[in-house]
């Protein structure tokens, strides 16, 4: 400190120059901390099971997951599997959230609908729709069906319930502002509803699309004979461990990379954000 | 007066009621407004002056009471209000929120953007029209928010406080603005104000009112010519004077309703 004082800068430009920069590598060396955290992991466990310090059967190092995950893919059998769990997670997504924003547009909007929907809701949603698969596989079979519908089921709660938040939360005054220009109930919902409630429904299609990870492998571990839980469930059953890893790494990775999509979708459809 | 007011109010009684208590925001108000007259509605906060002009916007309906606003043009229509700064709607540009009363209608295309082009030019908007709101500062979205009213080219325009959120100098540039637009529409306005300067400066007349209940209490006229500039209405001695009596008839409300 007292040598800075004696090394006084004149030219207050210089000064937040060098500032600047010692923020610039601040915010680089967070950076850094936030990619290293997981290669440390990764190192730490290869090390501790090239080392035996744990069960190396059980925990197999990262680097021969790997390994297994290449030869899964070059025999193709792997990317039936995904391919499989796409599909299931894309059409159970849909065909959960577009009726959720729709009603949930609705519900925001008439409070006569609100009040006549809202009990069902609250009375359904904490019920896991994992419970009801049995009653699913009855209605739908066995096929794909009841998977999709599973899924559909289990997006369809947190993204209503986001829905209906954000209408409500829009400001009294963007209402005011729409009557009275005259805005007839179509450019109501599309025009002040709709945008005013993206923001907030937009974080319930994100555990929207969360949930639906979770419950797709699950529900391929109860009645499926594909997909990435199905691959989960039977390389743990013939004890092959490794291929296991490779399904939940498998999860994790199209997780991540979900909701890298929707915050990519986030930036374009909120530009006045 | 001769000519058939414009807007023509006629007992006006509003009463808020809510689980055994009640508020009288506005009682018996009587007002009659000349086309093309700017009139000014000055009074402490929570006189009710907001209720009246809410009831005018179709935001409100009127316990009691009725109000008239003559229309000149049919396909016109009746108001559009200046809204208070957070009146500009955040997920539309400057551009979209200055036409979305024209779009409101389904008027052509090429009519919505001539008028939307004329009146973001008129306020100075005209780079700045893909801009969402977010970006600009708290004189620039009300700027928006005028050119939103005047480019819907409605009978009467109705203005609630819409300069109360800006800074002093801002204030007095938005003012003569908002003069200079005017006297070119020269359309019938109701301005909502608290502060006695700006209703100097603005109108042909003011009406004072009172609070709890909600009443018009007495009228004053401003001869001054136009077009009037803040540092003549600053100079003038007549203003000064009326500045004084507003000021001491509005006390007395103030302190009145401290009691």
């Amino acid at each position: 400190m007292k040598e800075r004082m004696n090394n006084i800068e004149h030219d207050p430009l210089t000064v937040e120059k060098e500032e600047w920069k010692r923020r610039q590598l601040k915010s680089r060396l967070k950076q850094l901390l936030t990619i290293s955290s997981p290669i440390f992991i990764l190192i730490l466990w290869e090390f501790l099971s090239r080392t035996g310090l744990v069960d190396a059967r059980f925990f197999p190092p990262p680097t021969e997951i790997v390994g297994t995950f290449i030869t899964m893919g070059t025999s193709g059998e792997l990317f039936e599997h995904i391919g499989i769990s796409l599909f299931r997670i894309m059409a159970g997504f849909l065909l959960g959230v577009i009726p959720a924003i729709i009603l949930g547009l609705l519900m925001g909007l008439y409070s006569p609908l609100r009040h006549f929907f809202s009990p069902l809701i609250m009375a359904l949603m904490p019920i896991p729709t994992l419970a009801l698969l049995p009653i699913i596989l009855i209605l739908f079979g066995i096929g794909e069906v009841s998977k999709i519908v599973t899924i559909a089921g289990s997006v369809f709660f947190p993204v209503i319930i986001n829905t209906v938040a954000g209408v409500i939360t829009i400001d009294r005054i963007y209402l005011d502002v729409a009557r009275n220009y005259g805005a007839n109930s179509r450019q109501f919902f599309f025009k002040i509803a709709l945008p005013g409630a993206l923001p907030v429904m937009i974080e319930g299609i994100q555990m929207g699309q969360a949930i639906a990870l979770l419950t797709i492998v699950a529900a391929e571990m109860m009645g499926a004979n594909s997909g990435i839980g199905y691959l989960i469930w039977t390389s743990y059953n013939a004890f092959l461990l490794k291929e296991m890893y490779v399904g939940l790494v498998l999860i994790s990775f199209f997780g991540y990379l979900f909701s890298l999509i929707l915050r990519g979708f986030q930036n374009k459809l909120l530009p006045w954000r | 007066m001769n000519t058939p007011a414009k807007i023509s109010i006629r007992d006006l009684t509003k009463v808020f009621y809510k689980k055994g208590s009640s508020v009288t925001a506005l009682k018996g108000v009587n007002l009659d407004i000349e086309d093309g007259e700017f009139v000014c509605l000055l009074g402490p906060s929570g006189c009710g002056k907001t209720t009246l002009l809410r009831i005018l916007a179709g935001l409100e309906t009127p316990s009691t009471g009725e109000f008239i606003i003559s229309r000149e043009k049919e396909e016109r229509p009746l108001q559009s209000m200046v809204f208070q700064e957070r009146g500009v709607i955040p997920w539309l540009t400057v551009r979209e929120n200055v036409a979305f009363g024209l779009k409101m209608r389904h008027l052509p295309k090429a009519y919505v953007k001539e008028r939307t082009d004329y009146y973001l030019e008129k306020v100075g908007l005209e780079q700045f029209s893909t801009l969402y709101p977010k970006e600009l500062s708290g004189g620039m979205k009300q700027r928006v928010s005028i050119a939103r009213a005047f480019a819907n080219d409605p009978e009467i325009l109705l203005m609630d406080e819409p300069f109360a959120a800006l800074d002093e100098q801002n204030k007095f540039i938005l003012q003569e603005e908002l003069l200079s637009i005017w006297s070119e529409t020269k359309k019938t306005v109701l301005f909502i104000t608290h502060s006695i300067d700006e209703a100097l400066l603005l109108s042909d007349r003011i009406v004072l009112m009172s609070s709890q209940p909600g009443t018009l209490v007495t009228e004053k006229r401003i001869d001054m010519p136009r077009p009037r500039t803040m540092e003549e209405v600053r100079a003038n001695a007549d203003l000064a004077s009326s500045f004084v009596e507003i000021w001491t008839h509005l006390q007395d409300e103030v302190q009145g309703s401290r009691m």
